[in-house]
């Protein structure tokens, strides 16, 4: 996200991005409302899938906004549940329980686009 | 003040907006509580009527609110309030005001399964207990539906959160797109049932005008009209309506206005306070002359007066008015006297009536002057003009300010049909007309009416003099033509002539009466003496015929006497024969 060319510690942050790109790291945070069937389902699939695909190479978070209500608005989220992909770019946001995992999959670019 | 507000009416308490207008409109305010759907084009205010709403509900009313933009960015946000007088970030520093940018980026979203509303929820929520928000605007929340695509979904959530919102007390705004043939383009209006207000903005002869309709209120009376408002640097004016009935008090104290002699033929003492008084006249027939004297009186009382020039620079004014020895300038240096001119073509109608409203609020006159009237038909249908002007006078009504209108008649058009159809708004009617005979023009006044009062119905004869306007008798010629001018004088010279031979004569007439009347005097006298002479004469006749008769009588007596004494004598000679 910091791409300001400007300041010396964004340059290095662009560059630890560029590396971690190189990588191909994830950087996931999923955020959640309370306990509800949909953000267990969630939680469930993104931990399967990031085992399944990402083994070794992701951070994931996951987020009770019912806990920390003041991250809903810093991350943007409307929907819940969201995961959020904020590496590799672009960033991206997946809405919804994550039961379609073709799509997640797509998203996080896992899987090529069929389209 | 909510005690107050649920005391009066307790079925449905109010938030007032602060926006002036509007709580006289919707009778105190949004419905308190609930939710409010605001829509209208792009462009027409909603953004800046829902900030308003939130920044007087702070810094007036105590309430702290919440700003949900889905449009804007909160710097963009906070400059263009800054721009309007409004520190959204000191607001904002104080906890009275909480700004929240939701940003819904089509490209970054997928959407993989089953999912609610509820982060959008827990943000807002999170938000006006943070500040105790009473108050709450998104604006404009209809942007989820380029960003979402179940619209199942997003339908249901909607109706949860303004459900929500209401459970929460909050009163709010949500502001919707203006759609093809519903009031917003995705249907909110099925959802926010309450109150409804729509904002148009629309251009006719190139000047734009927004204007505001209250489509719906549930349990509240409303007023019906499209109201134009104007957005400018001091943020909303709302036009106040023409009052929901003829309210406004009516005095019964009277101004002079100016001229001895036309207070004289309103019974010798002006206008009513808080009247309304009309003008009119052909170019050059003296409105602004006859203004100037009703502005100089006033500032004479020591009233304000404020004069809203649409023909003439102020300058201008005060060294015509100069010329027939009115001083214009000193009431203006003395604070009395204001000029607001402006060139009516400047702005559009609604633009100079707000204009006109912010000005009496800030001078706060007790007579206004509004010279010419007319000049405002360029600026839309004669319906619309008398729209103003009934809005314009009901207001000046009921601020208890004199006003004085004048009104342009144009050559050829009938004299008696103002341009623009007000004279039955207006109390008093002042018709100035020239009049055209031996090669004059002279200018006449007619007092057409003057409600609740005695008045002249003459014609008089109407001079600018270097001393100020003059009201003259006029004369009627031999045939009843008016008589004016030089035409007036003459007569005037004539008459006087005549009534001097007349003079003359009778004064002559006066001593051969008194000459008569020593005459008759004198015979009277000779008579009287003569009578004198033949009644002593008479007299001494009569006495001298009691003297003959008391003399008889005495002679009779004096024989009785005598026969008397011989009675006896006589018997005795009797006897024997």
């Amino acid at each position: 996200m910091k791409t300001n060319p400007a300041g010396p510690d964004s340059m290095a942050a662009f560059e630890q991005t560029l590396a971690q790109i190189d990588e191909g790291h994830y950087v996931l945070r999923l955020y959640l409302t309370g306990h509800t069937s949909r953000s267990l389902k969630a939680v469930q699939v993104v931990k399967t899938l990031c085992e399944q695909y990402l083994k070794g190479r992701y951070d994931l978070e996951v987020v009770d906004l019912c806990e920390e209500p003041e991250r809903a608005q810093v991350a943007q989220i409307i929907a819940a549940p969201t995961l959020v992909k904020e590496l590799p770019l672009p960033l991206r946001r997946l809405i919804g329980d994550l039961t379609n995992t073709d799509r997640v999959l797509i998203a996080l670019d896992l899987k090529p686009r069929k389209d | 003040m909510k005690k107050q507000i649920r005391k009066q009416t307790p079925v449905l308490p109010k938030a007032p907006t602060g926006i002036q207008g509007l709580d006289q409109l919707t009778g105190g305010g949004l419905p308190q509580g609930r939710p409010t759907l605001l829509c209208g084009s792009a462009g027409c205010g909603k953004t800046l009527i829902a900030m308003e709403f939130l920044v007087r509900g702070a810094t007036q009313f105590g309430e702290p609110g919440v700003f949900m933009a889905f449009e804007e960015r909160i710097e963009e946000l906070a400059q263009n309030f800054a721009s309007l007088g409004h520190d959204l970030n000191a607001l904002v520093a104080q906890k009275k005001l909480a700004l929240d940018f939701v940003r819904v980026e089509r490209s970054e979203i997928e959407e993989a399964g089953d999912y609610d509303l509820e982060g959008l929820f827990i943000r807002l929520g999170h938000l006006i207990d943070k500040i105790g928000a009473k108050r709450v605007v998104l604006d404009t929340i209809e942007t989820l539906f380029s960003g979402l695509t179940n619209a199942a979904i997003l339908r249901a959530e909607l109706r949860r959160l303004f459900r929500w919102l209401k459970d929460k007390g909050v009163t709010a705004i949500i502001t919707g797109e203006r759609g093809e043939a519903t009031l917003t383009r995705y249907g909110l209006e099925e959802y926010v049932a309450d109150c409804v207000i729509m904002l148009d903005h629309r251009v006719s002869e190139n000047m734009s005008t927004r204007r505001l309709r209250i489509v719906k209120y549930r349990g509240s009376s409303h007023g019906t009209g499209e109201y134009p408002f104007l957005i400018d640097e001091a943020g909303i004016s709302l036009l106040p309506i023409t009052s929901l009935g003829l309210k406004h008090p009516a005095s019964t104290e009277r101004v002079s206005s100016g001229l001895p002699d036309l207070d004289a033929m309103m019974g010798g003492r002006g206008y009513y306070r808080g009247s309304s008084v009309l003008v009119s006249g052909t170019a050059g027939s003296g409105k602004t002359s006859l203004s100037a004297h009703f502005a100089a009186a006033a500032a004479a009382r020591g009233e304000r007066c404020l004069w809203f020039a649409f023909e003439e620079s102020a300058n201008q004014i005060a060294r015509n008015m100069r010329s027939i020895g009115l001083d214009l300038e000193r009431p203006v240096r003395q604070g009395r006297l204001r000029f607001h001119a402006e060139r009516p073509t400047m702005s559009g109608l609604e633009m100079h009536l707000v204009t006109i409203h912010k000005q009496v609020q800030e001078v706060q006159p007790q007579v206004v002057i509004i010279d010419p009237i007319t000049n405002f038909n360029a600026l839309g249908s004669d319906l619309e003009i008398k729209a103003m002007l009934t809005r314009l006078i009901d207001y000046f009504k009921q601020q208890q300010i004199t006003a004085l209108f004048t009104s342009l008649n144009s050559g050829g058009r009938a004299e008696e049909a103002p341009e623009v159809g007000v004279s039955s708004l207006m109390d008093t009617w002042l018709l100035l007309r020239d009049v055209e005979s031996g090669a004059e023009r002279n200018r006449v006044l007619h007092l057409l009416k003057s409600r609740g009062m005695a008045h002249s119905n003459q014609v008089r004869e109407f001079l600018l003099t270097d001393r100020g306007v003059e009201l003259r008798n006029v004369y009627l010629g031999p045939s009843g033509i008016l008589l004016t001018g030089s035409a007036r004088g003459a007569l005037e010279a004539q008459e006087q002539a005549q009534a001097l031979v007349r003079e003359q004569e009778a004064s002559g007439r006066t001593r051969a009466l008194e000459r008569k009347r020593a005459a008759l005097e004198a015979q009277i006298a000779a008579l009287r003496a003569e009578y004198g002479v033949e009644e002593a004469e008479l007299q001494r006749g009569i006495a001298q015929g009691d003297a003959r008769t008391a003399m008889l009588a005495g002679d009779r007596i004096e024989m009785g006497r005598q026969r008397q004494a011989n009675v006896t004598a006589t018997r005795k000679t009797r006897k024997p024969n």
